[in-house]
């Protein structure tokens, strides 16, 4: 089902036959698009030959300054993000599918993903590395899936988490018929279940690669205690670009990657955005968005369009095999066998216990009270400085993306700007402020701080925009009508309409800005390193130093910062958001 | 005349179903019953229409005849072989149309089709016949979503009969439709089927509506509701196509509205029920989701003309442009409260009603109050808990829990919100939704 049966949707108003499957000849637009795919192609040719070269080899870790590299640079770091892109789905097809399959599995699988989509991943990097790195010693083979890993880290709860929960929650008249039908559990997940889940996982994936963008450009040059790699990739360049003071080369890397993020927002993820709208259960037809330009090339491609209808047949035949089960008539039970529970949920009783026993006594070996209480102290500090930042974050945005979210001109235009900062990898744009800060000798422990919400911030305000954008026009009127003014109008009439949607950026934006913590409270420019005090500083010196026992620390109580945040302030503001303050 | 009578005893049986019972198991109380000792056989040759009320088990034994669903005990045969999962020779339609909106009209119309390996072209010069058959000539590209209501379920239909089903099993089919549109499918749909177009040897069909009943079907079984029995059996007698304006067809619809009206099982409050002070079966009563407006504004009309205190159910029912699932819980919840009565097939306002119509807005408070704590044990038990606190609140949760010791979550759920509306009318007690207490405010008093 994941075809892109384009010629479906037919473009009105444009020269194309009635009946595309009649004509095949190559259009115009046919050789744009193949020229984009053929340009692709090279690139990527051009990039696994170098993967399999040994890291000592002439020029595989060494990093030029000169903006020419840059292109290549751009497309290496690329291919590294959609390689852990490919993993992320395969595990998304796994895991996610068998969580929601079984019952009992989906009992440990479940919560674990949800401690993994909280967890700050940047402090993977000292694991991975490690494992990746003896498994292929020596090649730049095992750094590269290191870091694939360590971007792989970044975006597949969220993905698995969609899926799964889009499983879940298939229409039960759908799931009749399909069974009515006589469809086999293989049939019925390539025709049913993946194209319900599609919007989800688009949008969640769309999500996935913004935190993406950060790990890769985090991770192409790292130091984990005695290993130490460089892959060449826009990562890389600025890091060198750092270490030789180079603000000039720093500023090229990030407009390079502003192309690059355009490119790949405008290639790629605007026309699955668009194509997946097909997919959304609603059942009026509401109004419909214009096809992005590169959608709407493909679909009036007619060579192009007749060979992914030709692929898409083919996926659907293969879709359409009749693999698994037939359906049987299901027993409406309420109480479950409880004897293979009882086994099942003693054994993983017997192994959670065994895992405890085992990191009790890894910690107590490498760790001491004195030590997990002063990270404890360290991660109130940046818990200040996120809440801090959120606060004012939110102070700065909500009136903003309030002001665009109601003029729909406005709104447009920013919203798509917004999401694609977003996107952007807002660690690119440290140095710049580094060198700001080394120059007025201005205080680190303050002055480091904005850093972990530059990239986040842009969530707040493109779901504040949205929220503006949906607030219903007859309230506005009414408001308008009493007379509602000044402090009122927000207290009585805005803030409540806008706050679902505010709380859904906040959360994400509180999320990354933990995970950005990692990155932005320890900075150098040159031989000058800027440290301020907190959780985040301790776990990147600790990886920095190989210390896998303060790492693990560090990482467990950011989650348990994390996890409590979740639980006490998000998950019970949302709920009463989507209780009291929807309109339906 | 000979048309009517499709003569079942000739023709083959495609199913039957015997002593089939359906129950969910609850923990620390009995089984929710949901239909019970239910007996059903179908021939080749006729449309059988099961009518009941919502929550009458109807659709289940549906589900159970499609194979979809198990039933908890009894014996389902398809053509005399016992069911074990969908049996092939049948394909349902729903009320909601259940169309993926990710496929075209054609794409939708093939699936049961692909799922049963039948080759591409046979599969589409197949369900183009389907598509025009059922009227659906030239939509074949378009997506659920461009498409009316009744085109969408027209859609529906043509998926189920595209397989050339032995049985088409019809679940309220025309319910989410408006009248015009429904009526205009259900002629379509007679017309084929009496000029023996539609690929299919039966059909059954679910239907809360008398009239559609018996407009359509040649049997019908009526269902009684907590829990779902077949109450009444009645053939069809009339030839199609039927007038539904024929005095004896009026006749007909106006003795099932007698049969569904008559009262079954005892009045809810009954002395002999009484164990420790609280009537359980009273308790246990599921009220429909009505609100006290909707109530007051019936009593006004029947108290008015042309009614005068007695209206024919059918009658009424055309004149409010209301159906029979909304106006009998309506008339039932009436007749709960002792503000009317309902009888073959009419509605009586009683003195209480009358009283209810004629007093001011506190009067009617009032005697709302006094009769919500005379006829619901539910209202008297909130209230005596209250009453009895200190601080006059009380979890709804207990209640709540209480509840579903006698009906599904839903019922529940839907029984305290109808409580907890009918009490603010008298203004009994109020309800606090975020600490899902109810309470007493004392400032009124």
């Amino acid at each position: 089902m994941l075809q892109m049966r384009f010629a479906n949707l037919r473009v009105p108003g444009i020269g194309v036959p009635a009946n595309p499957s009649v004509e095949t000849k190559p259009n115009v637009f046919d050789f744009v698009a193949i020229a984009l795919l053929l340009g692709m192609a090279v690139a990527v040719a051009s990039v696994a030959r170098h993967t399999f070269a040994p890291l000592s080899a002439p020029g595989a870790t060494e990093i030029h300054l000169d903006p020419a590299y840059l292109p290549a640079y751009a497309v290496r770091t690329t291919l590294r993000m959609f390689a852990a892109l490919l993993a992320s789905l395969l595990f998304t097809f796994t895991y996610a599918v068998w969580a929601a399959k079984s019952r009992r599995v989906g009992a440990l699988l479940v919560p674990i993903l949800d401690i993994l989509q909280s967890i700050p991943i940047l402090g993977f990097l000292t694991f991975t590395v490690v494992f990746f790195m003896s498994l292929f010693p020596g090649r730049v083979l095992g750094a590269e899936l290191a870091v694939i890993f360590t971007i792989f880290t970044s975006q597949a709860w969220n993905m698995a988490f969609s899926m799964y929960q889009s499983l879940k929650t298939v229409p039960s008249d759908l799931n009749e018929v399909s069974r009515g039908f006589g469809l086999s559990s293989w049939q019925r997940f390539w025709r049913l279940e993946v194209p319900y889940a599609m919007p989800g996982l688009v949008w969640n994936t769309m999500m996935s690669m913004s935190g993406g963008w950060f790990m890769v450009v985090a991770s192409e040059a790292v130091t984990v205690g005695n290993t130490s790699f460089v892959l060449p990739g826009v990562g890389s360049f600025i890091a060198e670009a750092v270490a030789k003071k180079d603000l000039w080369a720093v500023i090229e890397a990030i407009v390079t990657m502003l192309v690059v993020i355009l490119i790949y927002d405008q290639i790629l993820f605007r026309p699955l955005v668009a194509w997946s709208a097909r997919f959304r259960m609603e059942t009026t037809a509401g109004a419909v968005a214009e096809d992005p330009w590169m959608l709407a090339l493909l679909r009036r491609t007619r060579l192009l369009n007749r060979a992914s209808r030709l692929f898409g047949d083919m996926l659907t035949s293969v879709g359409g095999l009749p693999l698994g089960a037939r359906p049987t008539s299901r027993q409406r039970v309420l109480m479950p066998g409880r004897v293979g529970d009882g086994l099942w949920y003693g054994m993983l009783g017997i192994v959670v216990a065994v895992a405890c026993w085992q990191v009790a006594v890894y910690a107590r070996a490498n760790l001491s009270w004195h030590e997990i209480g002063h990270v404890m102290l360290l991660g109130c500090y940046t818990m200040i400085r996120v809440v801090t930042m959120i606060a004012l974050a939110s102070l700065i945005w909500v009136p903003i993306g309030v002001w665009l979210g109601l003029r729909p001109q406005w709104a447009r235009r920013a919203q798509p700007v917004a999401q694609f900062l977003a996107a952007f990898p807002a660690n690119l744009t440290y140095p710049v402020f580094v060198v700001g800060i080394v120059h007025y000798h201005l205080s680190s422990n303050i002055w480091l701080t904005p850093l972990m919400v530059l990239g986040t911030q842009w969530y707040i305000l493109f779901n504040v925009i949205a929220g503006a954008a949906a607030f219903p026009g007859d309230l506005l009127e009414a408001a308008r009508n009493f007379q509602i003014g000044g402090w009122r109008w927000w207290h009585r009439v805005m803030l409540p309409g806008i706050f679902p949607y505010f709380v859904t950026g906040a959360l994400t934006a509180s999320g990354g800005a933990w995970n950005a913590s990692i990155l932005s409270e320890i900075a150098s420019w040159g031989s000058t390193t800027l440290v301020a005090t907190g959780l985040g500083s301790y776990i990147a010196q600790a990886t920095t130093a190989g210390a896998t026992a303060k790492v693990a620390l560090g990482m467990v109580v950011m989650s348990f910062f994390v996890i409590v945040f979740n639980r006490v302030l998000w998950r019970p503001l949302y709920s009463f958001a989507s209780r009291r303050l929807t309109f339906s | 005349m000979d048309t009517a009578m499709h003569a079942p005893i000739l023709q083959e049986e495609l199913v039957r179903v015997r002593e089939c019972r359906q129950a969910y198991h609850k923990e620390s109380s009995a089984d929710l019953v949901v239909l019970d000792n239910v007996d059903l056989t179908l021939h080749a040759g006729e449309i059988v229409g099961l009518l009941g009320r919502s929550g009458s088990g109807k659709s289940t034994l549906l589900r159970i005849v499609s194979g979809l669903l198990r039933p908890t005990s009894g014996d389902v045969r398809w053509r005399g072989q016992p069911l074990t999962g969908p049996a092939p020779g049948v394909a349902m339609v729903f009320q909601s149309f259940a169309l993926f909106p990710w496929l075209t009209v054609q794409a939708n119309v093939e699936l049961g089709l692909e799922a049963k390996g039948v080759h591409r072209a046979e599969r589409e010069r197949l369900a183009e016949e389907a598509i025009d058959l059922i009227g659906l000539g030239g939509y074949e590209n378009a997506y659920p979503k461009e498409l009316s209501g009744g085109m969408r379920q027209r859609v529906g239909l043509a998926r189920a009969l595209v397989v050339h089903p032995d049985l088409l099993l019809m679940d309220e089919p025309f319910s989410a439709l408006d009248v015009l549109t429904a009526e205009n499918l259900r002629t379509d749909l007679i017309e084929l089927w009496s000029e023996k177009k539609l690929p299919v040897k039966a059909v059954l069909i679910v239907t809360h509506n008398i009239e559609e009943s018996v407009l359509m079907c040649d049997r019908i079984l009526v269902f009684s509701s907590n829990p779902g029995r077949v109450a009444h059996e009645l053939t069809v007698p009339f030839p199609h196509p039927r007038n539904r304006h024929d005095p004896a067809f009026r006749q007909f619809v106006d003795r099932i509205y007698g049969l569904m009206t008559k009262r079954e099982v005892e009045p809810p409050v009954d002395t002999a029920a009484t164990t420790g002070g609280m009537p359980v079966r009273a308790f246990a009563q599921a009220l429909p989701e009505l609100p006290m407006n909707l109530m007051a504004g019936l009593m006004e009309t029947l108290a008015d003309q042309p009614y005068r205190g007695r209206a024919d159910l059918p009658l009424l029912a055309a004149a409010l442009q209301l159906e029979l699932d909304e106006l009998l819980p309506l008339g039932e919840s009436l007749q709960m409260l002792k503000f009317a009565e309902l009888a073959e097939g009419d509605i009586l306002l009683t003195a209480a009603g009358a009283r209810f119509v004629q007093a001011d807005r506190d009067e009617r408070k009032s005697i709302l109050a006094a009769s919500l704590l005379q006829n619901l044990a539910l209202v008297g038990a909130i209230k005596s808990v209250l009453d009895e606190r200190w601080n006059h609140r009380a979890r709804a949760e207990r209640f709540r829990d209480e509840l579903e010791d006698h009906m599904s979550p839903d019922y529940a759920r839907q029984t305290l919100q109808t409580v907890i509306g009918w009490g603010r009318y008298a203004e009994l007690f109020d309800f606090d939704e975020e600490a899902d207490q109810f309470f007493i405010d004392d400032d009124d008093d």
